[in-house]
């Protein structure tokens, strides 16, 4: 009896990522969730820019790739045009809480019936490791050299808890993929933004604190400690929204 | 009793399984480089795997199937 094995919504391309990079680990769980709920042929992603640029060359499904921090507009487009499909986005953190900061509030303002799946990694991977919003304070990267300094740029911005203050998003969720506990946790939260979409719930929002070994110069195995010990504490895990629970 | 194989080729190193495997069973194969240049991960051929499958829930690459 099989007891894991590739998604058949994944694609045999080899993934680009680097060594332990989370992306894939991520890929995984969302095509996981796509194939148990059976939507492989009514789902279309929306790539961001970032490392997962490429996403359209693993997940096997309609792919729309949108400019910088535009997916959830892009997948506001799409969902809009054709409302019996299942869209999602697929975003980092320089890409949805950066550039497409505005599109991400707004689309959750709106409570667009959407799944958005964000990759936080404290970290712009993609161009070589510069400060992300979410990069943590004292955070050593290519541009804050001695540390982020929040006395002049300000504290890392948490999504989950900013996007909990609006009324329209059904459910948001921050999880980690860093240990098999979290990942089950992952998976199943990830499961969750899809089910909602598919039952016409609304805005489901899932970010995965993750991480990025080569900009944070790292062993992957020592990132996932970083994870534990650094993010996790700023970036507390659990349900910040679920409008199934106040019923 | 479990079985785990690797798809070896996608292997890219990063050890993330071998931490995961609470019996101890994988290794890095260091005297192997595979088709990427990775030295990939390994588990003996009569490991005492007992299919628990967190190795797999681990690797970002998809390269372990599970059986049991
Ligand atoms: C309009 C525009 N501005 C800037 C860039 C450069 N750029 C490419 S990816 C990226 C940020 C990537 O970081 P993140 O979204 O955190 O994703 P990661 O690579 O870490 O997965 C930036 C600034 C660009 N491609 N387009
Ligand atoms: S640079 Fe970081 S986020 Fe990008 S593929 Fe490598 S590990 Fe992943």
């Amino acid at each position: 009896m099989i007891v894991f094995d590739k998604p058949k919504c994944l694609k045999d391309a080899p993934m680009h990522y680097c060594p332990g990079c989370a992306h894939g680990l991520v890929h995984r769980i969302v095509a996981q969730a796509v194939d148990e709920l059976d939507i492989q042929d009514k789902t279309i992603g929306v790539a961001p820019v970032g490392c997962a640029v490429f996403a359209y060359n693993y997940f096997d499904v309609d792919m729309v790739e949108a400019s910088h921090g535009r997916a959830p507009a892009v997948a506001t487009g799409v969902k809009r045009a054709d409302p019996s499909r299942i869209v999602f986005a697929y975003q980092g953190d320089g890409d949805l809480a950066s550039i497409g900061m505005t599109e991400t509030v707004h689309t959750a303002a709106r409570g667009e019936n959407l799944t958005v799946i964000f990759i936080n990694n404290a970290i712009y991977g993609m161009t070589g490791g510069q400060m992300a919003p979410t990069s943590l304070p004292g955070q050593i990267t290519q541009t804050s050299p001695y540390g982020r300094d929040v006395n002049t740029v300000g504290y890392p911005v948490k999504v989950c808890e900013l996007l909990a203050t609006l009324e329209a998003p059904y459910y948001i969720e921050r999880v980690a993929v860093n240990s098999v506990k979290n990942v089950r946790r992952a998976e199943k939260a990830i499961r969750k933004a899809f089910q909602n979409q598919i039952e016409g719930k609304g805005y489901s929002f899932v970010e995965v604190v993750a991480a990025c070994p080569t900009n944070w110069k790292m062993k992957p195995v020592d990132a996932n400690r970083w994870v534990e010990e650094q993010m996790i504490p700023y970036y507390p895990l659990g349900v910040f929204k679920d409008k199934d629970e106040q019923k | 009793m479990g079985k785990i194989t690797f798809d070896s080729d996608l292997c890219k190193g990063c050890g993330l399984c071998v931490e995961a495997c609470p019996k101890g069973l994988i290794f890095i194969d260091t005297g192997t480089l595979n088709q990427k240049g990775y030295h990939p991960a390994a588990t003996a051929e009569d490991a005492p795997c007992i299919g628990c499958a967190f190795c797999a829930m681990m690797c970002p690459d998809c390269v372990i199937k599970v059986e049991k």
